[in-house]
C-alpha cells in the first residue's frame, strides 16, 4: 500500500515511499533522517514535534505526511544560515540560558519563529500565549520568554526573517 | 582605631577567599548550540546497522493479578517478528537499593500494577512489533486491588502484594532523639496537623529510550540509554543479564530531562538488552508517553502527621513526625526516600528533640521513587505550614519565627547532622526585603495573599548504597598537545548543565579557560567512576575530584616550567593560560609552552582525582547510639533558600494564580549564575505545578485515568508568575570552589509558600495537594457557612 510522495523540507524536495497512515513526525525522523524534530507525547500535547508548514507551527505527530504534499515544511535543521550561522532566535536561546535538556528546544524555537514572523514585536504576554502549546519542564519558561523577546529586538534591528 | 591597613594585599600571598576567573561566570551552556540546531542526538534519534525495534506488552486489564498463561505462538508467527521475551526468561530481581531489590525486567508470576510489562517483542519495525503485541494472549486471575496504604496494611492478612513483605510494608523505622513527649509538656505553643501530598510524575519531555547492541562473538553488550544513573543502570544490567560489568558498556547520548525519573533502571533498558542478546542484533525500545506514566518512579504520596512545640519565646523545642508513604507496587528508592523524610525535620531550624516514625507501604499502583527534592518537599510542606500557623498563634510574623530558629554555620543537629555553612538567614532576609513581605502580609485585600516558606537540601550524600570506601566520583584529566585538555567522567548530563560547570571548574583549577576543556561524560567505558546525577551531588563531588586531579597536573607543569623559567616550582602560579612566578613578574611562560615541553619529554599528562564524602555517623548525640537509617540525610554541606509567593484567588471559579515569586538561595558559590537561575526558575514552576494542577488519577480498579500530557496538567508559559530569583552571597570554605547545590533545594519551599499565601488570601489553610479550584470553592463555601452560622 506504499506510495511515493514528494515533500519539500527545508527547501529540498524529497521523494519518499510512505503509507497513507504515516505521520509527518515519523517520516521526517525515520525516512528523511532529520531527528531534530522530537517526539515527546505522540498525541499533540507537548509541542516538541512542532514544525513549520507554510510558516504555520504544526504538530507533526498528529499530522499525516500525505497531507503535506505541495507545502513548504521547515524543521529545526532548516533554520540556521547556509554558512552554519545560527538564526537570531537560536542564538538568543543559547545566550539567554533558555536551553537545558534541549528536548523542547526545536519545537519551542520554531513556534517562536512563527510568532515573530507574524508579530515582530510581541509583548511578554503575547510571547507567553504564543508558546503556551509547547511544554518545557526544565526552565520554568522565564529564560525562554526572555530569549524570544531579545531575539525580536535583534531581528527587528537586522530585519532578519 | 584605624582598621584600614588590613585591606592591603601582600604580593604573593594567596587571598583568603579564592578569586576566580572561570568559576562564577554566566557562560552559555557548552551543549546549547547543538541543541538549538537539532543536532544533539538523543537515544531515540539513534539507528545502528541491522537495528530492530522492541515493544512491551503491558497488562492493562488489572492492577493486581496472577499470570496464568502467556501464549506467544500467534505473535511469533507474524512475519517480521524476530523474538518474544517473557518475564520468566529474566527472573533475577533488580533494585536501586540492593537490600530491597524486588523488581524484574518483566512481570514474573503476577502483575502488581496497571500497565506492568508482561512480555516484549522484537520486530523489524515498530508497526509489526505493535501488531505482535495484540497477538500475545495473556490469561490472568484477578486479585484484590489495594490502592490506599492504610487499607493495604489493614488487609495484609488477606492480600499480600509481595510474599516476603508482611503487612504490605516495605520497611518501617523509628528515629527518636531526645525526649519529645517531655519537651511538649514544657511548650507554650503546640500544634499538630495532618498533611497529604499527591501522586505526581516528573513528566520529563523525552520518554525513556534504550538501544542495546549485544555482540554474540565477544559477549560484549553496549547499551545507550536515557538515564541519569549510568553506574546503577550498569550494575543492575549486570545482575539481571548475568554478564560481568566489564563486559557491559553504558553510554548516555543526550538526555531529555530526568528529575529523578531516570534515576533507576527501566524496563526499556532491560528489554532492549535481553532482546538484543536473544537475536544478536541491536534493539531499540522507546516508550510511548503512557509507558512513562506506568514506569513512573515519581513522588511518594505522603500521609503525614506533624506536631511542633515552641517555648514561650518561639524557640522550637520538639518536632514529632509520623509518615505513612504510599509507595506503589515495588521497592525502588523507597527505603532511602523514607529515611530522607525522617531526616528532613532536623533542618533548616534548630530542633533539640525530634521523633520520626515512618513506614513505606506497598499498593497496586505504578511505583513511586525519586523525584526532584526527594523526601524533602513533603515534610517541608508540613513544617513550613505549621510554623506559619504557629507564628499567628504567637502573634508574630512567620519571618520572625523562622529567623529566630534558623540554623547557622557550624550547627550540629540532634541526629549528628553537621552543617558546615549556612546563609539561611540571609535568604530569609533577602526574600522578605525584595518582596515587601512584611508590608503586605495580612494586609492585602480578600482574595490576594502572600506566603513565605524556607527550605534546604543536601549537596550530595555522605553514604553510598554499598558499604565501602569507594569514592563517589572520580575525574580523569588528560593534557596533551593533540587533544588539549580532556576531562573524563562517567557523570550524567541530563540538562542540568554539569558539562559546562565541570568545564568551568576544571579550567579554574588548571588556570586555563573553560573553552579549552573537552568534557567527556556519560560513558562507563570512557569515563572514570561517578555515582550519578541525583541528590544534588555532582557540582560538589566533581569539583572536589577535579581539584585533586588538577593539582597533580599543575605540579608536573610547574616542575617543568621552573626549569624553563629558572625559579622554584613552589613559587609558581597558573592563571589565564600563563605560568608565572608569584614574586618575579617577568618570569612568565605560556601554559601551552610548558605543556609542550612536558609532553615532548615525558608524554601526555594524566591524573585522576577522587572524591569521597566525609563519613559521618547517624547517631543519637545524647545516647551515642546508632540509629537505623540515620546516616541518610547527612551531606558534606547544605543549600538553603526562601521563597515568597503572591497569589490571586478567583473567588468565583476557585482558580489560584501565582502572580509573583521572590526567591533567595544560598547555593554556595554559584559556578554559573545563569545556570543557577535556570535551575531555580525551573524548580519553582516544577513544584508549582504539583501544588496546583498535577495529579495522576486512578479508578477504583487501579487503572490510570490520565497517563498523557493532555490530561496530566503541567504548567505552561501562561501559568508563569513574575519571578525574582536572587543568589545570596555565599561561599562554603569547606567546599571545593565554595560550592553547594541548587538543583533540588529550590523546589523545597514552593508548596508551603503557595499554601501560606492562599491562607493569607482567603483564610483557609489547605493541608492536601493539589489545591484545585474544586477544593478552593468547597472551602470558600464551607467558610461562608461557618460565618453565617456564627
Amino acid at each position: 500500500m506504499k506510495q511515493l510522495i514528494e515533500l519539500e523540507i527545508n527547501g529540498r524536495a524529497y521523494e519518499i515511499p510512505i503509507n497513507p497512515r504515516d505521520l509527518l513526525v515519523d517520516v521526517i525522523r525515520k525516512k528523511v533522517g532529520l531527528t531534530g524534530t522530537k517526539k515527546g507525547c505522540g498525541q499533540g500535547d507537548c509541542g516538541a514535534c512542532t514544525v513549520l508548514i507554510d510558516g504555520e507551527p504544526v504538530l507533526s505527530c498528529i499530522t499525516l505526511a500525505i497531507a503535506c504534499q505541495g507545502k513548504k515544511i521547515t524543521t529545526i535543521e532548516g533554520l540556521a544560515a547556509a554558512d552554519g550561522k545560527l538564526h537570531p532566535i537560536q542564538q538568543s536561546f543559547v545566550d539567554h540560558g533558555a536551553v537545558q535538556c534541549g528536548f523542547c528546544t526545536p519545537g519551542m524555537i520554531l513556534t517562536s519563529k512563527a510568532l515573530l514572523d507574524k508579530n515582530p514585536k510581541p509583548s511578554e504576554d503575547e510571547i507567553k500565549r504564543g508558546i503556551a502549546g509547547n511544554i518545557c519542564r526544565c526552565t520554568g519558561y522565564k529564560k525562554i520568554v526572555e530569549a524570544v523577546s531579545a531575539a525580536s529586538e535583534t531581528m527587528s534591528a537586522e530585519e532578519v526573517k | 582605631m584605624n582598621n584600614k591597613p588590613a585591606q592591603k594585599r601582600f604580593v604573593g600571598v594567596p587571598p583568603m577567599k579564592e578569586e576566580f576567573t572561570q568559576v562564577g561566570k554566566s557562560v552559555p551552556r557548552i551543549d546549547a548550540p547543538k541543541k538549538v540546531k537539532g543536532e544533539a542526538i538523543y537515544t531515540g534519534d539513534m539507528t545502528l546497522p541491522g537495528m530492530v525495534y522492541g515493544k512491551i506488552k503491558r497488562c492493562t486489564e488489572y492492577a493486581h493479578a496472577i499470570i496464568k498463561k502467556i501464549d506467544c505462538s500467534k505473535a511469533l508467527a507474524l512475519p517480521g517478528v524476530l523474538a518474544i521475551l517473557t518475564g520468566d526468561e529474566a527472573p533475577n530481581k533488580w533494585g536501586i537499593v540492593p537490600q530491597s531489590a524486588n523488581e524484574t525486567a518483566l512481570a514474573v508470576g503476577k502483575v502488581r500494577f496497571h500497565g506492568e510489562g508482561v512480555a516484549a517483542v522484537a520486530a523489524v519495525d515498530e508497526e509489526t512489533a505493535e501488531a505482535a503485541l495484540d497477538l500475545i494472549e495473556v490469561e490472568y486471575e484477578p486479585l484484590p486491588v489495594l490502592l490506599d496504604p492504610f487499607e493495604s496494611m489493614n488487609r495484609a492478612g488477606e492480600v499480600l502484594i509481595h510474599e516476603d513483605s508482611p503487612g504490605n510494608i516495605l520497611h518501617a523505622g523509628d528515629q527518636i532523639y531526645g525526649d519529645v513527649d517531655k519537651a511538649f509538656t514544657d511548650c507554650a505553643y503546640v500544634l499538630e496537623k495532618e498533611f497529604h501530598t499527591s501522586y505526581v510524575n516528573h513528566a520529563f519531555l523525552e520518554p525513556h529510550s534504550a538501544l542495546a547492541s549485544y555482540d554474540p562473538q565477544s559477549g560484549q553488550l553496549h547499551l545507550w540509554a536515557s538515564s541519569q544513573v549510568p553506574h546503577y543502570l550498569h550494575r543492575q544490567m549486570s545482575n539481571v543479564l548475568e554478564i560481568p560489568m566489564n563486559k557491559i558498556r553504558v553510554t548516555l547520548p543526550t538526555v531529555g530531562g530526568g528529575f529523578g525519573g531516570k534515576g533507576e533502571a527501566a524496563s526499556s533498558e532491560f528489554v532492549a538488552c535481553l532482546l538484543s542478546r536473544k537475536i544478536g542484533r541491536p534493539v531499540k525500545v522507546t516508550f510511548e508517553r503512557n509507558e512513562v506514566f506506568f514506569t513512573h518512579k515519581g513522588r511518594h504520596i505522603c500521609h503525614m502527621k506533624m506536631k511542633i512545640g515552641l517555648d514561650k519565646d518561639g524557640y522550637i523545642k520538639a518536632v514529632d513526625f509520623d509518615n505513612t508513604m504510599d509507595g506503589g507496587a515495588y521497592a525502588g528508592w523507597g527505603v532511602v526516600v523514607m529515611f530522607y523524610t525522617a531526616s528532613m525535620i532536623h533542618l533548616p531550624y534548630k530542633v533539640p528533640n525530634a521523633r520520626a516514625r515512618v513506614r513505606r507501604v506497598y499498593t497496586n499502583k505504578p511505583t513511586c521513587g525519586a523525584m526532584r527534592g526527594l523526601g524533602g518537599v513533603q515534610p517541608r510542606f508540613a513544617m513550613e505550614c505549621l510554623l506559619d500557623e504557629m507564628a499567628e498563634m504567637m502573634g508574630i510574623s512567620p519571618y520572625e519565627l523562622k529567623m529566630k530558629n534558623a540554623v547557622e554555620s557550624g550547627h550540629t543537629a540532634i541526629n549528628n547532622m553537621y552543617v558546615p555553612h549556612s546563609e539561611y538567614k540571609k535568604c530569609l532576609q533577602t526574600a522578605v526585603e525584595r518582596s515587601g513581605y512584611l508590608e503586605k502580609h495580612g494586609k492585602l485585600p480578600f482574595g490576594k495573599g502572600i506566603g513565605l516558606a524556607g527550605g534546604y537540601y543536601i549537596s550530595g550524600t555522605a553514604y553510598t548504597l554499598y558499604q565501602s570506601y569507594k569514592p563517589h566520583t572520580s575525574v580523569l584529566l588528560r593534557v596533551d598537545t593533540e587533544g588539549g585538555v580532556t576531562l573524563h567522567c562517567a557523570a550524567a548530563e541530563i540538562g542540568q548543565g554539569c558539562t559546562t560547570v565541570m568545564a568551568q571548574m576544571a579550567a579554574e583549577a588548571l588556570g586555563i579557560r573553560y573553552e579549552d576543556v573537552h568534557v567527556v561524560l556519560g560513558d562507563t567505558e570512557l569515563g572514570a567512576f561517578d555515582l550519578g546525577s541525583f541528590a544534588s551531588r555532582l557540582t560538589y563531588a566533581a569539583g572536589a575530584a577535579i581539584k585533586e586531579a588538577a593539582a597533580e597536573i599543575n605540579q608536573k607543569l610547574k616542575e617543568v616550567a621552573s626549569g624553563m623559567l629558572g625559579c622554584r616550582a613552589d613559587q609558581l602560579a597558573i592563571k589565564d593560560r600563563k605560568i608565572y612566578s608569584m614574586y618575579e613578574s617577568k618570569k612568565t611562560i605560556e601554559w601551552e609552552k610548558a605543556v609542550q615541553a612536558c609532553v615532548n619529554s615525558v608524554g601526555a599528562l594524566t591524573s585522576i582525582g577522587h572524591y569521597s564524602p566525609p563519613r559521618r555517623k547517624g547517631i543519637d548525640l545524647i545516647s551515642g547510639n546508632r540509629v537505623q537509617g540515620a546516616n541518610i540525610g547527612h551531606s558534606p554541606t547544605f543549600g538553603f533558600s526562601c521563597q515568597i509567593h503572591e497569589v490571586d484567588v478567583d473567588l468565583e471559579t476557585g482558580r489560584i494564580r501565582v502572580t509573583r515569586v521572590t526567591e533567595a538561595g544560598d547555593c554556595g558559590k554559584a559556578v554559573n549564575p545563569m545556570s543557577v537561575e535556570g535551575q531555580v526558575e525551573g524548580s519553582i514552576m516544577f513544584a508549582m505545578g504539583q501544588a496546583l494542577y498535577e495529579e495522576i488519577k486512578l479508578d477504583k480498579n487501579g487503572k490510570l485515568l490520565n497517563p498523557s500530557l493532555h490530561d496530566y496538567k503541567t504548567p505552561t508559559a501562561m501559568d508563569m508568575p513574575e519571578m525574582d530569583t536572587n543568589i545570596v552571597d555565599s561561599y562554603d570554605p569547606t567546599a571545593p570552589f565554595g560550592v553547594k547545590e541548587t538543583g533540588e533545594g529550590a523546589v523545597q519551599p514552593t508548596f508551603p509558600a503557595i499554601v501560606n499565601a492562599i491562607y493569607d488570601a482567603i483564610g483557609v489553610r489547605f493541608t492536601e495537594l493539589p489545591i484545585t479550584p474544586e477544593k478552593v470553592l468547597k472551602a470558600l463555601k464551607e467558610k461562608k457557612l461557618v460565618k453565617s452560622s456564627a
